[in-house]
């Protein structure tokens, strides 16, 4: 299953690399992902679960396009994160992602 | 407060940690339309309830057509965190959806759809310290600009060992000197302090006289104008994607470490359409 999903996202990495201008850094993804996070996600440091790379997501490269968002991993261009919008729902595809570390949002207290 | 210490004013938005809240469209009114360049304008806007931001962070700008349709697009604020207004330097694309109207249209007293600030990756501020090397490929200069605002600031009032504490340099690629954006307030403020250096390299004509590069940044300007790696200077690169991967890979050559070297690819272009 997983080898199938990686054929297929190959197929797309390599129509998305023929646009490779148009490659940005995982701060274009910013303003989408904080309808989905609440803490800003740039400075996370996530795990690229196609190599173990760890890298701040700031420093991954983002493609965007009219129906979606997709982040990359920097060494080894597998997807990490896949968003797209559709008139009703958005769509997150986080299995690029083993792990995702966020700094210091505390967890609410009851006292 | 002591000689030895910078004045840091702390930005609303604070540096410090914590549960951020969800960042929210707000209605901003423009104040002024400032005029940069043949191409480009600066936006001065007030914000409601801003929540103040850091150097190098940006804005989303949504625009509403009256059948509905949205076009949005991110802008660099040029601003410094110490500012009560935000500004945002908008370059003319000639086929550009939104940024046609940014600089024609828009006049003191209308509003815009905005929301942020967005992306605390790409940002600095004084007590981070330095050595500070930016490089700008046109429109990037926007957010570094906001930096060296904010370095100005906090440094105001500094001992000049607190200020080579913090040493800038700046270099910025532009096409013509027409180009360039904050032409004047980039030459004070290199004239007014010694601790920073800036560098312009024309890259498609220059005025009579030009003593500067003119030429594309490649690894030997770099070499010249950065520290070495072993001062491990932080390093904000920003403009077209082409510009912004070349200089991160050569700056990477040269022996920095890439987790110092921060990037804000602008896309092809280099500005948002």
């Amino acid at each position: 299953m997983k080898g199938d999903d990686m054929r297929a996202s190959d197929e797309r990495a390599a129509d998305e690399r023929a646009d490779e201008t148009l490659r940005l850094d995982g701060n274009a993804a910013a303003g989408i992902l904080s309808e989905v996070f609440v803490p800003d996600l740039t400075t996370a440091r996530a795990t690229c679960a196609n190599c173990g790379t760890i890298r701040a997501m700031g420093a991954l490269l983002v493609y965007a396009h009219g129906m979606g968002t997709v982040i990359r991993c920097p060494a080894c261009g597998a997807v990490v994160l896949r968003i797209a919008r559709t008139r009703t729902h958005l769509w997150l595809d986080p299995t690029g992602a083993s792990l995702v570390v966020m700094a210091g949002a505390p967890a609410s207290s009851v006292t | 407060m002591s000689s030895g210490t910078l004045v840091t004013r702390e930005p609303r938005g604070s540096s410090v940690p914590s549960r951020a809240p969800k960042i929210a469209w707000r209605l901003a009114t423009v104040v002024d339309v400032v005029t940069e360049t043949p191409r480009a304008r600066t936006l001065v806007l007030d914000v409601p309830d801003w929540p103040g931001h850091r150097a190098g962070q940006h804005v989303d700008v949504r625009l509403t057509a009256d059948d509905g349709y949205q076009a949005q697009r991110s802008f660099s604020i040029a601003s410094a965190p110490e500012d009560v207004r935000i500004a945002l330097t908008v370059q003319r694309l000639d086929d550009g959806e939104v940024s046609p109207h940014l600089t024609d249209v828009l006049r003191a007293g209308d509003r815009l759809e905005l929301r942020g600030p967005i992306g605390g990756y790409f940002v600095w501020e004084a007590a981070l310290g330095g050595p500070l090397l930016l490089v700008a490929g046109g429109s990037g200069i926007v957010p570094l600009m906001a930096m060296l605002r904010h370095r100005a600031t906090a440094l105001v009032a500094a001992s000049m060992q607190a200020r080579h504490g913090v040493p800038a340099r700046l270099l910025y690629s532009a096409r013509r000197w027409d180009d360039v954006f904050y032409r004047r307030e980039l030459a004070r403020l290199a004239e007014d302090d010694e601790t920073l250096e800036v560098a312009l390299t024309l890259t498609h004509e220059v005025p009579a006289g030009w003593t500067g590069f003119r030429r594309l940044i490649d690894r030997m300007m770099l070499a010249e104008v950065a520290w070495p790696p072993a001062e491990r200077p932080h390093v904000f690169v920003c403009g077209p994607t082409p510009l912004v991967e070349a200089v991160a890979a050569a700056l990477v050559e040269l022996g920095h470490d890439p987790e110092l070297v921060k990037t804000e690819r602008f896309g092809p272009t280099g500005g948002s359409a």
